[in-house]
């Protein structure tokens, strides 16, 4: 339905979207100012963030397409409307996330996506069956991580009811976090995004590997493979989280 | 608050980076450049620097044709925006700037004088940096009467204000000339001002007579459009 009545407007949307990736191109062009004053930032230079950024973006912003609605589930919360979701047969986090679903949100992965094809294009990498193969795999498992923060965030709204500004910092923050080296930043910052929260896992490790550099905290070898893994824990927790989040709701009773 | 924190962090990390690759990059030196970020995060939601101030009510006044209950009022419409607006900035920079910026000074070395004068005439700074703000979305907002929506100046009035006025990168890091001519540019008055006359980079007088001068000449276009929007467009509905 929300599709639909967002296509109706043919030329609408593609302003939206066109506007849409001029606003989120931004930060990148933020960073290539940057570029137009230094080499290289934290040792890296201007492709490596390219691609750091581009996976950041790109599976930042399938997260977002795919359940960032959910993160207006404290205004449910608030008038007593997620009773609607409630009594209808069908999952109430599968409902969240559809409700007023923006088509519009592409405008990001479109603009994650571009960055990304010219990061791998004037990387100088000597490119592998492994390292190829690594960068679907980060886009799944930085798209499935960033998706469960969005969970978790919107299961801390049942009891917060207001933490829309809370649940940006970890969304928001973390997908500009990691759009820079993580030589850039301090032990104790990344070392709670690898073992804490582990968006390090989004694309910091496993990029590493791709580039050859130097893993974050001198982590083993076969962390770069591990995003999986991360993945999978993530999204369990978040579900645990929604469960609890869910089970402690008490309607408004208006 | 919390989100503003954060904010900060990641940017004072990538800025320690900047510099240390540059060291004196745009005349700041470290201590300075982490000032300056701090700052940028508690003038951000006071300025309204991306938006998100009175502009979306008044448009959306505009939109409904409520705005002419307002232009009924004894009281000028854009004396009565202007009031509203310097409000909201007093709550957001006692509310939302105070904690962040005293965060940033507690844990990262600042480059703060100590001397009381400086910080009188940042303040001074800061309000008419409040008033040139307004002047701005004030103009966004009336482009309304003849849009309808405003959506497309909202955005315009972001991407601007994120980069004219230094919040992506303080404006004397940029690349010449282009550095040159943002400066030169009202949104200049709303952060990098300010934030030159506290870490005493900029002739105090100076400064205020640049960012007065553009809230004079804005406001003064401000009133000139208002004036024109009353005459000539048909305020819709009934």
């Amino acid at each position: 339905m929300w599709v639909r009545s967002t296509l109706t407007y043919r030329v609408s949307f593609a302003v939206t979207v066109l506007t849409g990736l001029l606003v989120t191109g931004l930060d990148f062009v933020a960073i290539l100012l940057m570029f137009s004053r230094v080499e290289v930032l934290g040792g890296y230079a201007l492709p490596e963030i390219a691609l750091l950024y581009g996976l950041s973006a790109t599976s930042f912003g399938v997260a977002d397409l795919a359940i960032g609605s959910a993160g207006r589930l404290g205004t449910r919360v608030r008038d007593g409307t997620l009773d609607m979701l409630l009594v209808r047969p069908a999952p109430v986090l599968a409902q969240a996330a559809a409700d007023r679903f923006a088509l519009r949100r592409v405008a990001r992965i479109m603009q994650g996506g571009l960055v990304l094809g010219w990061a791998l294009v004037s990387l100088d990498v000597a490119w592998t069956p492994v390292k190829v193969l690594l960068v679907p795999v980060m886009l799944v498992c930085g798209g499935v991580i960033f998706s469960a923060v969005f969970v978790a965030g919107a299961a801390f709204q049942f009891v917060a009811q207001d933490a829309a500004e809370v649940q940006h910092a970890f969304t928001y923050g973390g997908q500009t976090l990691l759009q820079y080296p993580p030589t850039v930043f301090g032990k104790e910052l990344v070392r709670s995004v690898t073992f804490v929260l582990p968006l390090a896992f989004v694309n910091w490790v496993p990029a590493a590997y791709v580039l050859g550099r130097p893993y974050p905290l001198g982590l083993p070898g076969w962390a770069a493979f591990a995003s999986p893994v991360a993945a999978l824990a993530c999204a369990a927790a978040a579900g645990l989280a929604w469960r609890v989040g869910l089970r402690s709701y008490r309607s408004t009773g208006s | 608050m919390f989100t503003n924190t954060v904010f900060g962090l990641i940017l004072v990390y990538t800025y320690l980076a900047l510099w240390d690759e540059r060291p004196h990059l745009g005349g700041y030196d470290q201590a300075q450049a982490v000032t300056y970020v701090w700052l940028g995060q508690a003038l951000f939601a006071t300025l309204a620097i991306q938006g998100g101030g009175f502009e979306t009510d008044l448009i959306e006044r505009i939109r409904t044709g409520e705005v002419a209950v307002d232009l009924y009022r004894p009281a000028d419409l854009q004396a009565w925006w202007l009031a509203t607006d310097l409000g909201r900035a007093l709550f957001q920079l006692l509310g939302r700037g105070v904690i962040p910026f005293v965060f940033g000074a507690l844990f990262f070395p600042t480059a703060l004088p100590d001397e009381a004068g400086v910080w009188l005439a940042f303040l001074v700074a800061v309000a008419l940096a409040m008033v040139v703000s307004y002047a701005i979305r004030f103009l966004v907002a009336l482009s309304g009467f003849w849009l309808l929506d405003g959506t497309g100046a909202l955005q315009m009035l972001m991407i601007m204000g994120l980069f004219c006025s230094g919040m992506a990168l303080p404006l004397n890091a940029f690349p010449q000339p282009l550095g040159d001519i943002v400066m030169l540019l009202p949104w200049s008055a709303l952060l990098q001002t300010p934030a030159d006359v506290l870490m005493g980079r900029v002739g105090v007088w100076s400064a205020f007579a640049f960012q007065a001068g553009w809230a004079v000449v804005l406001l003064a276009v401000g009133r000139w459009v208002q004036g024109a929007a009353t005459r000539r467009v048909v305020v819709q509905g009934g």
